[in-house]
């Protein structure tokens, strides 16, 4: 939702980034303000994931140029898990398997740390089952997902709703949902929507990474973001989604172009 | 020639005179053969990445087992190594001799034979007719090893369940080694047909050099199950050589976890044969290293008949300047049809120093078989940190968390509560 005069919680300028000597992101502008849900849309290796990992800190992506600012801080010169702790949260679009540790012990050590971060209680075993058996219910999932190892023979579907699990969990300031729609069937993707939605307040952020219109028929966008060749190039409001849909992105490439 | 090492140490072997007269004829026969098995070099291709020449070098001596007084000093690090769910069922032998004080098998099942072979010989109870038909007849007799261990023979830890007997509690044979000795631990683990058995076998040691070579012999009747967990978490100084020779019955089932954290150097050998059909074989096996460490595994399956089954997962993990070496043999006969084998070697280097070879090996001589297997050697996975990361967790303790869920699949593996809990936490320590 637009709020009027609501804080800007991230600030991008100017971003430019390459990985292994090849420059991806040419220039990314973008302004992200409290209770806004945005899209970024675009074509396939327009720099649309690039993106998303350069703003969680991933190690393989060298930011060569620009600034990004989350809530008031320098983010780039956090480590990963010093953006996560502030309140950036990254939807994987390819989750990671961790066999040999469960899902509630991977859980718990990223609350405890966030907690410990804050200064308040770690929760024990038995409280910290209480607290996320109410999250389970953001995103339906059954209470045995937990005693599983992370992600290890969980189907694309139930990945994507752990990810929305440890969002639940995590309540991030700013959430960047990369391509959480592809790979899921029409009830995962309600659900998962509906997780996101749910969690989406007055005070906290989503950007959506997605290449396709289906997504935000469930979760529905204040700005849509166009990118191309490493830049945000077209910006508008939900319509804009449809249009694209129905005439592709080849349209503004060629815009670009002239 | 005999080698110098083997004549000085069975020089110091004592006289077990009361010793039945097919346990000294089977001691003579390795003596035997020791006059032409050579001491193991890296020329030898079974032993090319592990030298164990530094063996002749060390002043060790045996300890006198003739003297029978009990061991008074107490050994601190034995209560640390006692599982309680073998209160009731335990055998401990220090520096090769069977410890009463530490030993508690009172009120056995009828027809259960579990101790010291040496004081059922004392109290009369005679055992020939079920150890002799398998005593010396599995571990490889040509090995240099085995046959030093096997002329060394002055006790046997014993176990015999006899048929259709399901021995409920587990049973942990537990050797000690301390100060500078040899101790050549000898077991012998029967289960007869229809029986079970849920065994833990654990070795330990003080801070100082010593030497344990040990031969372990396991027969399953047919329809037996065993659960073997192997522990050694020998003492940083220890050299440990092991041999565990298995054989299976038809549809016996047999499954080990194998853990190795301790000693200087360390060789594994296991081998199992199928001695008939539809024969399940499990073998879990983890070596978590460091230091200067080297850890040698070496098995064999070998499939003899048809419908049998058998599944392997051999984990190393090698930090700082340790060796890791992992060799796994599966042997399908031509009489094995509809073999079903899996084999997976997963390897961990946690520093640039580090250094692990493995290498699978399969032999297939059945047409109509299932043989799967896989190796792989990799450092802890970047995007798997960076996952961690992202859940607010620092770089330290996701590449910490990561190496322990690498152990921890094997470790889970373990039936047993206690050690299960004491190993994570060894693994969580060592993983720092």
């Amino acid at each position: 939702m637009i709020v009027e005069n609501s804080k800007v919680i991230l600030s991008v300028k100017n971003l430019t980034a390459e990985v292994e000597g090849v420059q991806i992101l040419k220039g990314v502008n973008l302004e992200v303000k409290a209770g806004e849900v945005h899209a970024i849309m675009g074509p396939n290796g327009s720099g649309k994931s690039t993106f998303s990992k350069v703003l969680a800190g991933h190690p393989d992506y060298a930011v060569t140029g620009g600034e990004v600012i989350f809530k008031g801080q320098n983010l780039l010169e956090l480590p990963p898990e010093e953006r996560s702790r502030a309140g950036v949260f990254l939807a994987f679009q390819y989750p990671l398997e961790i066999p040999g540790v469960t899902n509630s012990d991977f859980l718990r050590l990223a609350y405890n740390t966030l907690q410990k971060q804050k200064g308040l209680a770690e929760l024990d075993l038995l409280d910290f089952d209480d607290y996320v058996q109410d999250k389970l219910k953001v995103v339906e999932m059954n209470p045995s997902f937990l005693s599983r190892s992370v992600n290890e023979g969980f189907s694309g579907g139930e990945k994507k709703r752990n990810e929305i699990l440890q969002m639940a969990i995590l309540e991030p300031k700013l959430a960047i949902l990369d391509e959480t729609d592809s790979g899921l069937d029409i009830d995962a993707l309600r659900i998962v929507s509906n997780g996101v939605n749910q969690l989406s307040t007055a005070e906290n952020c989503t950007v959506l990474i997605t290449h396709y219109q289906r997504l935000l028929d469930y979760i529905i966008p204040d700005f849509i973001h166009v990118m191309e060749s490493g830049k945000i190039v077209l910006t508008g409001g939900k319509e804009l989604a449809l249009e694209l849909e129905s005439r592709g992105y080849d349209w503004i490439t060629e815009e670009v172009k002239v | 020639m005999i080698d110098l090492f083997v004549q000085d140490l069975l020089s110091q072997q004592p006289n077990f005179d009361h010793a039945p007269a097919w346990l000294k004829s089977l001691r003579a026969n390795a003596s035997d053969r020791l006059n032409y098995l050579k001491f193991p070099t890296t020329k030898d291709e079974e032993w090319r990445n592990n030298n164990f020449s530094e063996l002749k070098d060390i002043a060790l001596t045996t300890v006198d087992s003739i003297v029978e007084e009990p061991i008074t000093n107490p050994i601190h690090i034995l209560d640390d190594h006692i599982l309680p769910e073998s209160a009731e069922s335990l055998i401990t032998f220090i520096d090769g001799r069977f410890s009463h004080e530490f030993s508690a098998l009172e009120g056995l099942p009828t027809g259960v034979f579990i101790g010291s072979f040496k004081n059922f010989t004392h109290l009369g109870i005679d055992l020939a007719a079920s150890l002799f038909p398998h005593i010396g007849k599995y571990a490889d007799p040509e090995d240099f090893f085995v046959a030093l261990n096997t002329a060394c023979i002055d006790d046997i830890a014993v176990v015999y369940i006899p048929k259709n007997l399901n021995f409920a509690p587990t049973l942990q044979l537990l050797f000690v080694s301390h100060q500078g000795s040899i101790s050549q631990p000898r077991c012998l683990i029967i289960v007869e047909s229809g029986g079970s058995l849920n065994l833990v076998e654990s070795y330990i040691g003080q801070d100082s050099p010593h030497f344990c070579n040990t031969v372990t012999e396991i027969y399953l009747g047919a329809n037996a199950r065993i659960n073997h967990t192997k522990v050694q978490r020998e003492s940083d100084t220890a050299i440990w050589i092991s041999h565990c020779a298995i054989a299976q019955e038809r549809s016996s089932s047999y499954t080990k976890n194998a853990i190795v954290l301790g000693a200087k150097k360390s060789r594994t050998n296991l081998q199992v044969q199928q001695l008939g059909e539809h024969t399940e074989t499990n073998l879990n096996g983890l070596t978590l290293i460091g230091g200067e460490q080297i850890s040698d595994t070496h098995t064999a399956i070998a499939h003899n008949f048809p419908n049998g089954n058998s599944q392997q997962l051999h984990k190393c993990i090698a930090d700082e300047r340790s060796h890791c070496i992992f060799n796994g043999k599966i042997l399908v006969a031509q009489a094995a049809q509809l073999t079903n084998s899996k084999q997976l070697s997963r390897n961990l280097l946690l520093s640039p120093k580090a250094r692990i070879d493995t290498k699978p090996q399969l032999e297939i001589f059945a047409d109509n078989v299932k043989c799967a297997h896989g190796a792989t050697i990799s450092q802890i996975d970047a995007d798997e940190l960076f996952y961690l990361q992202s859940r607010c967790i620092d770089l330290e303790s996701a590449r910490k968390l990561l190496t322990y869920a690498f152990a921890a699949e094997v470790i889970s593996k373990i039936p047993v509560d206690s050690l299960r809990e004491t190993l994570s936490e060894v693994v969580l320590a060592k993983t720092h």
